[in-house]
């Protein structure tokens, strides 16, 4: 039985892998992000030469400046990809991590306030790529234009950036992401989804394939790393998902 | 500078005072908040350096806090801070939303003593429009037009507050490589620590204890408070408490469930009727 944690953790890896985005030889990953630490460490497993600094990661933390060492890595053009979510994400891949309705969100007037834009108004920029990832694939996340940018999308030309979104990969489905035309393509649905299912779950408009590929299954070999040396790496940080997922417990 | 109790630092910070805080996963000293309740703060500024947690979701729902500037409002695992959620929606505070390399980037030219630094990306984004205190300028070493970029004033607290491990007789206080609360110490015009226990010897006559030892130079005041981070983690020290985290933020989604709260782990002051 394949959980829809192992099946996104696969998708993730390959899009990390994908011969046509700009190499991966320094991920980070962000807090409260099992999923996509799974698939970098998915990576790392099959033996792939990639550094990962993983941000929460409680012994072994990678950064001894203090956290302003990571945006001053990812200055340099250091960190070639970063994972970024949002309480909203629209069309053209402009992120929302503040709040709905009038700024800063959660007023008196209405709306939900987010924690804040962390870093993403700076990573989004300054690494070569971005993989969106929200496992919640609703009309409210999905929108057709975000309240409030928190990170944008795409740049106009002569504004310094190094990248864009290469994909946003949900629980229902794996886009790709064109820059050139600020729009979204479906590539895959995962199992249990397909094109009218997704479209009556997402908000903004995007392009489709005539005939519309389903996610594919994790392989064997790639289970087996994700239930053993995948897990392994990740029992300490994330005991929850491990439990979980993986059906493991940390040791007493 | 050591014989301070926790309670005597919370005394030195006045109020409608500048806090610069670290977050859950660098050394906040909850310990300080806690005295700061019991002190009765109000009108505080926070600056979270650069999300905020815990310590600042206590302060906001104990009344402490006019203003909060940062990049991030969480608790972590346990979601939401509900105190700086609901204080937000009745309008109580006050919240400037900055982008977690541009607070670093402000400290850090308060630690030069430069006027302002510049920083790449936030253009395009909203908390730039709602930000006129940064500018965008027009590089000038590069082609007239072709280069803008964001320039941020340099920000210096009035007080930074932290927990570190180990303090010295000479006031020397060791957190090893959180080197934020470095940034923050230099950038501050006062700082107040809080520290697990007195270390014997000087932090900085040990080679391998001094380049995780923040001098003495820019250190106002120490006491000793063990535990002082709990419930978040302190290094190898002990972990992060995600049940006591938990539990608080059940408690806390209500003012009244917040108040029995501060009541027991603030005020020990346990009320024989709360459930």
């Amino acid at each position: 039985m394949i959980q829809p944690e192992e099946r996104l953790a696969a998708a993730l890896a390959r899009l990390i892998l994908d011969p046509t985005a700009p190499p991966a030889r320094h991920i980070a990953v962000g807090a409260a992000s099992p999923i996509p630490a799974a698939a970098c460490w998915l990576v790392r497993k099959q033996g792939h030469d990639v550094r990962l600094s993983l941000l929460h990661k409680r012994s072994g933390n990678p950064f001894t400046e203090g956290t302003r060492e990571l945006f001053d890595l990812t200055g340099q053009g250091r960190i070639d990809l970063f994972f970024l979510g949002g309480g909203q994400i629209d069309g053209q891949a402009n992120l929302n991590l503040v709040g709905t309705g009038q700024w800063p969100g959660g007023g008196a007037s209405g709306g939900v306030r987010f924690p804040g834009s962390f870093g993403s108004a700076y990573m989004y920029f300054m690494t070569p790529r971005t993989i969106l990832f929200r496992e919640e694939h609703s009309p409210r996340v999905l929108v057709p234009q975000v309240d409030n940018v928190s990170a944008p999308g795409v740049s106009p030309p002569g504004v310094f950036r190094r990248g864009t979104a290469q994909a946003l990969v949900t629980g229902k489905a794996i886009f790709r992401f064109d820059p050139a035309r600020a729009r979204f393509a479906l590539e895959s649905a995962h199992p249990g989804e397909d094109a009218a299912s997704i479209r009556a779950a997402t908000g903004f408009n995007y392009d489709e394939p005539a005939s519309l590929p389903a996610t594919p299954d994790p392989s064997d070999a790639e289970l087996a790393l994700l239930r053993g040396p995948v897990c392994e790496e990740m029992l300490e940080t994330y005991p929850d998902f491990c439990a979980r997922v993986f059906g493991r417990k940390a040791a007493a | 500078m050591i014989a301070q109790s926790v309670d005597a630092l919370a005394a030195m910070v006045p109020d409608g005072a500048l806090l610069a805080l670290p977050p859950d996963n660098s050394l906040p000293s909850v310990a300080l908040a806690k005295a700061l309740i019991r002190h009765g703060a109000r009108n505080l500024r926070l600056l979270g350096v650069p999300v905020s947690g815990f310590a600042t979701d206590l302060l906001i729902g104990a009344g402490c806090v006019a203003e909060v500037q940062t990049s991030a409002v969480s608790l972590g695992e346990a979601g939401f801070a509900p105190r700086f959620t609901a204080a937000l929606k009745e309008g109580r505070i006050t919240v400037r939303d900055a982008t977690c390399p541009a607070i670093h980037t402000m400290l850090q030219a308060a630690e030069k003593g430069v006027p302002f630094m510049p920083l790449r990306g936030i253009i395009g984004s909203d908390i730039l429009a709602h930000r006129p205190d940064w500018r965008v300028i027009d590089n000038p070493f590069a082609p007239p037009g072709t280069d803008p970029i964001v320039l941020l004033p340099a920000l210096s607290p009035d007080f930074a507050l932290f927990h570190a491990v180990l303090a010295d007789r000479d006031g020397n206080v060791w957190l090893g490589r959180r080197r934020e609360c470095a940034t923050i110490a230099h950038a501050a015009k006062r700082t107040l620590v809080t520290v697990e226990r007195l270390h014997e010897g000087n932090l900085l006559e040990d080679e391998r204890l001094a380049p995780g030892t923040i001098s003495a130079t820019y250190i106002d005041a120490v006491a000793i408070a063990e535990r002082g981070a709990h419930p978040v983690a302190l290094l190898d020290e002990y972990g992060f408490d995600a049940d006591s985290v938990a539990a608080y933020a059940r408690a806390a989604r209500t003012q009244e469930g917040f108040d029995l709260w501060l009541d027991e782990h603030v005020f020990g002051r346990r009320r024989e009727t709360a459930a």
